[in-house]
């Protein structure tokens, strides 16, 4: 048995592959990520669609802005003939050039107004269509977050779903402005520029131009490879983020091992992996642009060149020559920009698809088509020969076939040891999980056909841990009914024997409590917990083992308050301490997920078996044989 | 593919929501909710210029200075290079290409030149590019690096009372901010030198047309000083409200669990669509703000032009003016606030910089407060001896959790730590593996005042189970043998065996390698403990500190723990803090706090024949001492007064 599980083991793996290893997601294959990010990309595009007449009105804006840009190099260089007074008829008299001067500034102060204007105009439309995607993303994205299952949530790490929730969304709101318009700008200025100054001098033309295929061609190689390491980042960075938040979480682990060594190097390890990345990204993005500005350079030293042959020819003026030049060093921004283009539509592409990959997740757990609410009439709770069993768990069921029922003003006992299906039992009833096989109905409707919202207001389940929100004490007990007055409030946590501790605080009520607040004890926690759950008055109340930390006195005075505000009602009590459940109606004996023992605290004793032996364990231990701890642990079969 | 994902089902959701209760008329509560759902920011507005945090940083950028002046050098080579292509365009029309001066030669020299001066911008470019920007990359890990090593050592009381997310955004966020700054901060020493070249070189070409171009430059001052007030707010703002709307994000993430439970979806989404709404129009206000920025400078740069062509042109028509000066002129004006643009984004990032900056400085600031003394000894073995010797200690100054406390603990010896909350047991657990210094008195360890042994080595000699068992993400293997990376598998089992780990273990999906998620899920509390438990037993230390490790195990696992620690114990040291009388009373002795001050010790037997606090509680049945209600313990202290 030893060394057959001892060779299960495979070696040790090294640092990286160990902080590989725990990725949330697979890497898909490139191929298949290419199609992804294509995918997300039009998606977006389509998403700006839908903002159509701001859409339409930022195309023409670009395309305006793009011309009146254009027009600019036109009249300097008109004017530049003028000022030489040569004027394309001939040479003109000193009076005309002086008036085609003027005209020539109007124009220029003209266009460039305009010019400005539709810049303005387009660029306020693309970030306002980005940042309407961006709002309508964020909240789809809430909502999927809110939806998603727990089994969903247990898989994927917070702070991978918060990166996504933060940057993505950003990589994705940049993308209207910085992907579309500005390649819309680029075609115009190319598109329209070949068309206007082609005409003048189709070889001038085609040289001022000639590096845009080569850019193009760039810029393409560039994307694929921007591409492939932004996603590399985008995962270097989960992982240290990962690093970073568990070591700071778990400081205390950290420093009561001495462990700072081993976490500096896994820190290291996973900053080493991020800055590789980082610098070969620097290293592929400047080079790129730097290769791209040379290559207009060198175009620019060849209009230059070819453009003062014909000069000294005389079949071109310096006007003509100024066009040209002026009409380049337009050309020059988008062209530097190209590389933050390229690279901002890498990004969304990689974000696009992270973030669609969660909005497209199907919650595991949703309303059936046509579900009806719940509609409760007794409140009996039943369980039908229910089994669980984790998505991809390979050992045995947590659950199997387990029956029972809860009636009104009843209660039920569960008990058992760790892992032995109680926390799965509980996580059931209200949908949490939904069961693999058998069924669980409330007043004989299957809770599978009802709505959630229905089901989980009728079910109220305390759980183990109790998060707090960073708010006042008053929010937090009424975190499941926001809109109940200070007495409800009041009324449950007295119940819970927390009123007396919350009325000391300073600030009472209003105290903040949660990450920034007052922190609570574990048995404040709980009793908090339990003061939620009774404000809403559920049909079906569940205590998940949530007096672990509260004292046997304490819980006492619980369970008489609880009494007059649970006598019709299904209770539920999960616990490992039998003072908390003995007094049940009916007590289920749980190992392994199989109910091994039921009936009531006297018929338990009676049969004199595990229950028996527990009982010995905990309340008679003085007394107890001493072999009855070897009786609970090990079952006599 | 469907692309809706969002306004069908919202406007449901919001009906569902606020509405609806807001016409019942309870707007107190709809406003008390508002006031609920906390706005978290720290945004802090700095100066846009501290020099104190700029020479902090500056230490930062001391090993790179080699690359820096490097980068220097090929900024200004690459700024003067662009300077000079339109005068060498003025050379090449002037000198080649003007009536009566037209000559291929030249301008094949010309031209020659402008290659060359291309070729040498190109690399210029490459350079001053890629060496700022990994430098700049380089300097964020080593920030990065900084920090967080430097709260591996910071106190427990500064971790206890500071949120993760907020280091996290430390450092992630803010280390991301001075990178982006440094990136572009030698970029902006080359937009300075263009600035001013072009001016002087405007100036010296013809000095007359180039003051009247360079008149427009104060209207953009002057409008810029105007707007700049405004801008800042706005952008401020916005900056403000994407932080509250990660927030609430976040903390909506952690707790989804509850959310689920308590179908506070709907409520919830409300008021995050109330967050992210304000954030959509803050940020709708910053973009119109900035982006009227743009036909300003547009309409002055095309005054400017203007300005050269009508007085230029007349000059050139004068025959006052070459022509090729008024080309270059031109290429000037048309590029001239390009540089002034950037400088001024240069600015708003710098203000965001400082404010990163003075937040990473508070996070290096904070203090060491236990520390290695240089000449620490490393103790390859201890005899696992405890001493207390009139040891003070507190969090908070003048508030004292423990006063002049005293005993002494042989090896091998098992003590239980019981009392009420708040009597200083964790404390006492905590001084020993030195994660806070005694005020007072001094605490030794295998007969060596732990203030002269480094934490390294105590460390190894000291294993601790704490309260909360934390996880890591990894294996169940790697997770047992946490602090000691060298374990053989057959240690880890054998540890897991001892605890009563290895069923479940092999029950898992994938046995010892089953990955554990965040906080271990899927596992139960229980189980959770376990495997804290024979990461502990991994360690093999001389010294065992248990606090309230026991709490959570129910009593199934605490029977066959106590079975397995009976035997872990012995040739050990053993602290325990202890929640059930079954462990106390295994104990070799026991302390009884109260008040930060031993007020009983002995064997269980001898405590109770003492009549005393012990007996009392022990009398009362209380599962736990902690547990005991205060009041009970003030009325039994006032009735022993």
């Amino acid at each position: 048995m030893n060394e057959s599980s001892a060779k299960r083991l495979p070696p040790r793996p090294t640092l990286k592959s160990g902080l590989k290893s725990g990725m949330d997601y697979q890497v898909p294959t490139l191929e298949g990520d290419h199609k992804r990010g294509a995918q997300a990309l039009s998606r977006v595009a389509r998403m700006a669609l839908r903002y159509r007449w701001r859409f339409a009105l930022a195309l023409l804006a670009v395309v305006a802005a793009g011309v009146f840009q254009l027009l600019i190099p036109w009249y300097l260089g008109n004017a530049v003939d003028n000022a030489t007074g040569l004027l394309e008829g001939g040479v003109a008299g000193a009076d005309e050039a002086q008036t085609a001067l003027l005209i020539a500034a109007g124009l220029i102060v003209g266009a460039a107004v305009l010019r400005g204007s539709f810049t303005m105009l387009h660029n306020y439309l693309g970030e306002s269509i980005g940042l309407h995607i961006a709002y309508e993303l964020r909240l789809a994205y809430f909502e999927k977050l809110q939806r998603l299952s727990f089994s969903y949530h247990d898989k994927i790490h917070s702070g991978d779903l918060l990166t996504r929730g933060m940057l993505d969304i950003e990589g994705i709101r940049r993308f209207v402005e910085f992907g579309i318009l500005r390649l819309v700008l680029l075609a115009v200025l190319v598109g329209v520029g070949a068309y206007m100054y082609m005409g003048s001098d189709p070889v001038l033309g085609l040289l001022s131009l000639s590096f845009v295929p080569f850019a193009f061609w760039r810029a393409t190689v560039f994307r694929l490879r921007m591409r492939a390491l932004w996603r590399e980042l985008q995962e270097a960075l989960s992982i240290l983020t990962r690093v970073m938040e568990e070591n700071l979480g778990g400081i205390r682990v950290v420093r009561a091992f001495g462990a700072r060594d081993f976490e500096m190097k896994k820190f290291d390890a996973g900053s080493r992996v991020a800055l590789d990345i980082s610098m070969e990204r620097v290293g592929v993005r400047y080079t790129n642009t730097s290769v791209i500005t040379f290559s207009y350079f060198l175009a620019m030293g060849f209009v230059l060149w070819v453009g003062g042959l014909r000069i000294i020819e005389g079949t071109l003026t310096v006007g003509e020559l100024t066009q040209f030049l002026a009409f380049m060093t337009i050309l020059q921004m988008p062209i530097r920009q190209t590389g933050m283009v390229i690279n901002g539509i890498a990004r969304a592409s990689v974000a696009g698809a992270r973030l669609f990959d969660v909005l497209d997740m199907e919650a595991a757990i949703d309303d059936k088509p046509g579900a009806l609410p719940l509609k409760v009439t007794d409140g009996v709770l039943r369980f039908g020969d229910v089994s669980f069993k984790y998505e991809g768990f390979r050992g045995q069921a947590t659950i199997s076939n387990i029956g029972f029922e809860v009636r009104p003003g009843r209660t039920l006992g569960i008990v058992g040891p760790p892992g032995s299906g109680k926390s799965t039992i509980v996580h059931l009833i209200p949908r949490f999980y939904d069961v693999t096989s058998g069924r669980i109905t409330i007043d004989g409707q299957d809770i599978r056909d009802v709505t959630l919202d229905s089901l989980r207001a009728a079910v109220g389940v305390v759980q183990q841990d109790t998060f707090l929100f960073t708010s006042p004490v008053s929010a937090n007990v009424a975190y499941g009914e926001p809109f109940a007055d200070q007495d409800r409030i009041e009324r449950a946590t007295d119940a819970s024997q927390l009123h007396s501790y919350i009325a000391a605080l300073p600030e009472g009520y209003d105290t903040l409590v949660g990450e920034r607040g007052v922190s609570l004890s574990g048995g404040q926690r709980q009793r908090l917990s339990i003061a939620r759950s009774v404000l809403l008055t559920p049909s079906v109340m569940v205590f998940d083992d949530s007096t672990a930390a509260i004292d046997a006195a304490t819980e006492r005075r619980i369970r008489e308050a609880l009494k007059e505000l649970t006598k019709d009602r299904a209770t539920i009590i999960v616990s490992h301490r039998l003072s908390s459940l003995m007094h049940a109606d009916e007590i289920l004996f749980l190992d392994k997920g199989h109910i091994v023992e039921r009936g009531t605290h006297q018929e338990l004793l009676a049969k004199n078996g595990r229950y028996r032996a527990l009982y010995d364990l905990q309340i008679g231990g003085d007394k107890g044989d001493p072999g009855a701890a070897g009786r609970v642990l090990e079952p006599a079969e | 593919m469907d692309d809706k994902p969002a306004t069908s089902s919202l406007t449901r959701r919001r009906r569902s929501g606020l509405n609806v209760n807001r016409e019942t008329g309870d707007r107190q509560s709809i406003d008390r909710l508002r006031a609920a759902s906390y706005d978290r920011d720290e945004e802090i507005f700095a100066a846009a210029y501290d020099g104190r945090i700029v020479r902090r940083f500056l230490t930062f950028m001391g090993p790179y200075k080699r690359t820096a002046i490097v980068s220097v050098v090929a900024v200004l080579i690459f700024t003067l290079t662009q300077l000079a292509v339109p005068l060498v365009i003025r050379e090449t029309i002037d000198g080649a290409l003007v009536e009566g001066v037209r000559s291929a030669d030249l301008l094949n020299v010309a031209v020659a030149v402008f290659f060359g001066l291309i070729f040498v911008n190109s690399i210029a470019n490459y350079f001053q590019l890629t060496l700022v920007a990994k430098m700049a990359e380089r300097i964020l890990v080593d920030m990065r690096r900084a920090m967080y090593a430097h709260l591996q050592r910071v106190s427990l009381s500064f971790m206890d009372k500071t949120e993760v997310g907020r280091l996290m955004s430390r450092l992630q966020g803010d280390v991301n901010s001075i990178q982006e700054f440094l990136e572009t901060s030698i970029m902006a020493i080359g937009d300075f030198v263009l600035i001013v070249g072009i001016i002087v070189v405007l100036l010296s070409l013809d000095f007359q047309l180039g003051l009247l171009t360079l008149s427009v430059v104060p209207a953009l001052v002057i409008v810029r000083i105007i707007w700049l007030p405004i801008a800042r707010r706005a952008f401020m703002r916005a900056r403000q409200t994407s932080s509250i709307v990660n927030g609430a994000l976040a903390e909506n993430l952690m707790g989804v669990r509850t959310v689920q439970e308590m179908t506070r979806q709907a409520i919830n989404f409300d008021l995050f669509e109330e967050k992210v709404r304000d954030n959509l129009h803050s940020h709708l206000r910053a973009t119109r703000l900035a982006q009227i920025m743009v036909p300003t400078v547009d309409t002055l740069t095309g005054g400017a032009m203007a300005i050269v062509v009508i007085v230029g042109g007349t000059m050139v028509l004068d025959k006052t003016l070459e022509i090729g000066v008024m080309v270059a002129f031109l290429f000037y004006v048309q590029r001239f606030f390009d540089p002034i643009r950037s400088l001024m984004m240069q600015y708003n990032m710098m203000q965001r910089a400082m404010a990163s900056g003075q937040r990473i400085l508070e996070v290096l600031d904070v203090p060491v407060d236990v520390q290695d003394k240089p000449d620490a000894l490393d103790l390859a073995e201890i005899d696992g001896s405890v001493e207390f010797r009139d040891v003070s200690f507190g969090y908070v100054p003048d508030q004292p959790v423990l006063k002049n406390i005293s005993f002494k603990i042989a090896p091998g010896e098992t003590v239980a730590l019981v009392g009420p909350t708040g009597s200083g047991k964790t404390s006492i657990t905590a001084l020993m593996h030195r994660f806070y210094d005694v005020w007072d008195g001094q605490v030794l360890v295998g007969g060596h005042d732990v203030r002269d042994i480094t934490q390294a080595s105590l460390g190894r000699h000291v294993a601790m189970v704490l309260q909360e068992p934390f996880l890591f993400t990894g294996t169940v293997l790697d997770n047992i043998r946490y602090h000691k990376e060298d374990a053989t598998a057959e240690e880890v089992i054998e540890a897991a065996k001892a605890v009563g780990a290895h069923d479940f273990i092999l029950n898992l999906s994938d046995g010892y390698d089953t990955m554990l998620g965040q906080r271990g899920v899927n596992l139960s509390l229980g189980q959770r403990q376990l495997i804290s438990f024979a990461r502990a037993v991994v360690a093999d230390a001389k010294i065992l500190v248990l606090d309230e490790a026991t709490a959570n195990i129910d009593s199934f696992t605490e029977r066959e723990i106590q079975i397995a620690l009976a035997r872990l114990l012995e040739g050990r040291t053993g602290i325990v803090i202890a929640h059930r009388l079954a462990t106390v009373r295994n104990a070799d002795r026991i302390f009884v706090l109260q008040d930060g001050e031993i007020i009983e010790r002995g064997t269980h037997g001898e405590l109770i024949a003492e009549d005393g606090l012990y007996h009392r509680l022990h009398s009362m049945n209380y599962a736990s001492f902690d547990d005991v209600p205060d009041k009970l313990l003030t009325t039994q202290a006032a009735g022993a007064t």
